[in-house]
């Protein structure tokens, strides 16, 4: 019986942190991948400490959902949930390269596969190009675009900057945008600037985060000018000094962020089936015509 | 993992008491059967597949070994249908919890507690379930009750709306819709804790088979069957305070900084003011360390709390800060009803009852007039009680 467990943050004062985590569960249950699917939280329940208590499988495969490697997936995730001998050298990872850990659980006295976090896995580049098409509802959009990848800097961790250039790298690359930067909230080159740094008349402006909330829906509207309080709300796209800005909203609320929990899952062996194919077809954009 | 009953105590149930309910006629169904037969091609002869009262095991050729009582009798398919089909409550009890409940410990212990499936006869049960047997789980109210073929069906919903028709109330199917209902209390606000008594009503999944009640009860309290399990079983891994706090790390590496092994009053506090039934449904057992209790109740809920939840986490990060100023001195005057008045309105906001208190009712001291007059004659423009600055070198 294989089973799948998707870990998030979740939040004792927003409603919406979760709501990402659910959704993305429920899109996997679909599939019919795994036998169960199931759900745990730092901030709700049930709890990290718990939450494997309440999985019946044999094959379990832990997703965390979260952007980068670093204090949560390296120490709280694997604390919490007692993987024993756990290390952060298990996953031999420059910061970008974690796949999984097969470690005993002590909860459950059985195996695991800790696997690292979706933000950092290859696929999530395209749910990064997914959510341009679907702020802008166009299929096909690039072609005199520009594309800013949006999210904390080192000031936190060192590793959230690494995932934005790694994934605004791999965009520029396909030569789909006329031009993609990364561009971080506390440090340069700043968000805050954004008409600054591309020479498009349009932006898609994605922020790597995987729920929508303080930071997506209050500060980085307020710091690119989309508003001058967030309660005030700002239209989609809102032109500021010029360039029209199209606002994505968290990228982890994008459906496709499904197939990354999946594809983590697979590298760490769980058998998918059609799974993986089912999930781009279903949460794909419809083309405009 | 068959529940064999003693044949005795199926004899003893052929007479039931006088004002005992009525065993309900129960058909056999096919699956249930089809079942049977599944789990005697997987036995060697002489290895029965025990039911309450009765067992059949495959013989050496293509026939079975029925045994009721003290003489096994070997029989085709078609008279072990017949068999079965005169015992079709064992067997139908069997195939609930064999086949469609399965051997998952926390999931088959609390489907097989709701109709004290350990304790009582298939009989007895059928009949109390033939009138419905309800449990309560937190503020839920479970009904179970057993159809003409001997499946269960289980109505959820809140105790407040016990007895209330289900075309009054949101009907629901899908165990995880339940997460929609737990998100909000009745008043719309945020339920950071599942497990908090605010619970809102006006909804029912009036119609689930076992699997399906075990997940709906999983969603609106998230681990607690699994956590009541281990109890049971005598395995409950509690985390007492102590070593919870020590485990903190990040922003939360202070809150260890709190204990100085000066005794635990402060966990006291902290325990009366988050973990009280009227605040969280979970029975704590967890104390300040495994060998200092704690003086304050832990509450009388079905489930228990195993270990200070994040919700106490964060919190106690809040008090560790708090609790590290040194008292101060500070000299204003209030009138007796003032200082009572003071009081009332600690308690009506620490009993959450704010939103009680009529808008003109001022004998009570948490009333917004009565409040509002309170500020108005004893804070200065910046907002000081008496006039009197936080800080002393404000002035």
């Amino acid at each position: 019986m294989q089973s799948l467990v998707i870990v998030a943050h979740g939040s004792h004062l927003n409603p919406e942190s979760s709501a990402p985590t659910y959704d993305h569960a429920d899109t996997i249950r679909a599939t019919g991948a795994f036998d169960e699917v199931r759900t745990g939280f730092w901030k709700e329940e049930p709890h990290f400490r718990e939450v494997l208590r309440t999985v019946e499988g044999d094959e379990v495969y832990v997703v965390p959902l979260f952007i980068s490697e670093g204090y949560f997936t390296e120490q709280v995730i694997p604390r919490e949930l007692r993987l024993a001998g756990w290390d952060v050298s298990e996953w031999d990872s420059d910061g970008l390269s974690a796949d999984q850990a097969t470690l005993v659980a002590e909860d459950i006295d059985r195996e695991v596969h800790y696997c690292g976090p979706v933000g950092t896995h290859r696929a999530m580049t395209d749910v990064i190009v997914r959510r341009a098409e679907s702020v802008t509802n166009d299929a096909d959009v690039g072609e005199g675009f520009g594309l800013a990848v949006v999210g904390h800097g080192t000031e936190r961790n060192e590793n959230s900057a690494k995932a934005i250039e790694y994934h605004a790298d791999r965009i520029a690359e396909r030569d789909r945008f006329d031009e993609v930067k990364a561009l971080y909230m506390d440090e340069e080159p700043e968000v805050d600037d954004l008409p600054e740094h591309f020479e498009s008349d349009d932006v898609v402006l994605v922020p790597l985060f995987i729920a929508d909330g303080y930071h997506t829906q209050e500060d980085i509207p307020e710091d690119v000018g989309l508003c001058e309080d967030h309660t005030e709300g700002y239209d989609v796209p809102e032109t500021v000094d010029g360039t029209r800005i199209w606002y994505a909203g968290a990228v982890g609320t994008e459906p496709l962020m499904a197939d990354v929990v999946l594809e983590r899952a697979a590298d760490a062996g769980a058998d998918l089936g059609t799974a993986l194919d089912d999930v781009r077809e279903t949460t794909r954009v419809a083309t405009g015509d | 993992m068959s529940d064999p009953t003693s044949a005795e105590a199926d004899a003893a149930d052929d007479e039931p008491a006088e004002d005992a309910p009525a065993v309900p006629d129960v058909e056999l169904p096919s699956e249930a059967f089809d079942a049977v037969l599944d789990a005697l091609a997987d036995r060697e002869p002489g290895k029965p597949v025990r039911f309450e009262g009765f067992s059949a095991a495959p013989d050496e050729g293509d026939g079975y070994v029925f045994a009721a009582g003290d003489r096994p009798k070997t029989m085709g398919e078609g008279e072990l249908h017949e068999a079965l089909a005169e015992r079709a409550a064992a067997v139908t009890d069997w195939y609930v919890f064999e086949r469609v409940v399965g051997e998952f410990g926390p999931r088959r212990a609390f489907l097989r507690w709701i109709e004290d499936a350990d304790g009582e006869t298939v009989a007895t049960r059928y009949a109390a379930l033939a009138e419905g047997i309800e449990r309560a789980w937190g503020e839920l109210r479970i009904t179970a009750t057993v159809t003409d073929r001997g499946e269960r069906r289980y109505d959820v919903r809140h105790a407040d709306d016990a007895g209330v028709p289900v075309d009054e109330l949101d009907a629901y199917e899908d165990p995880l819709d339940a997460r929609d209902l737990v998100t909000f209390d009745e008043q719309g606000r945020y339920r950071p804790l599942k497990t908090a008594p605010s619970l809102a009503g006006g909804w029912a999944f009036p119609d689930l088979g076992p699997r399906d009640l075990y997940e709906t009860v999983e969603t609106i309290y998230p681990a607690t069957v699994a956590n009541w399990h281990r109890e049971r079983e005598g395995e409950l891994d509690v985390t007492h305070w102590r070593e919870t706090m020590e485990r903190q790390s990040g922003i939360y590496g202070v809150v260890k900084t709190w204990d100085r092994g000066e005794g635990y009053e402060h966990v006291n506090w902290v325990a009366e003011a988050c973990c009280d039934d009227s605040q969280c449904l979970k029975r704590r057992e967890w104390q300040y360390d495994d060998e200092t209790d704690l003086d304050v109740d832990g509450g009388d809920g079905a489930f228990p709390c195993r270990e200070p939840c994040s919700v106490v986490v964060s919190a106690a990060r809040k008090w560790t800060r708090l609790e590290s100023e040194q008292p101060r001195t500070y000299e204003f005057d209030l009138t007796p009803s003032e200082k009572e008045q003071v009081e009332a309105i600690i308690d009506a906001v620490a009993d959450g009852r704010t939103d009680e208190i009529r808008e003109a009712d001022t004998k009570e001291g948490a009333n917004r007039y009565r409040t509002r007059f309170l500020r108005a004659k004893l804070f200065d423009d910046e907002g000081n009680l008496g006039g009197v600055p936080t800080e002393p070198d404000e002035e």
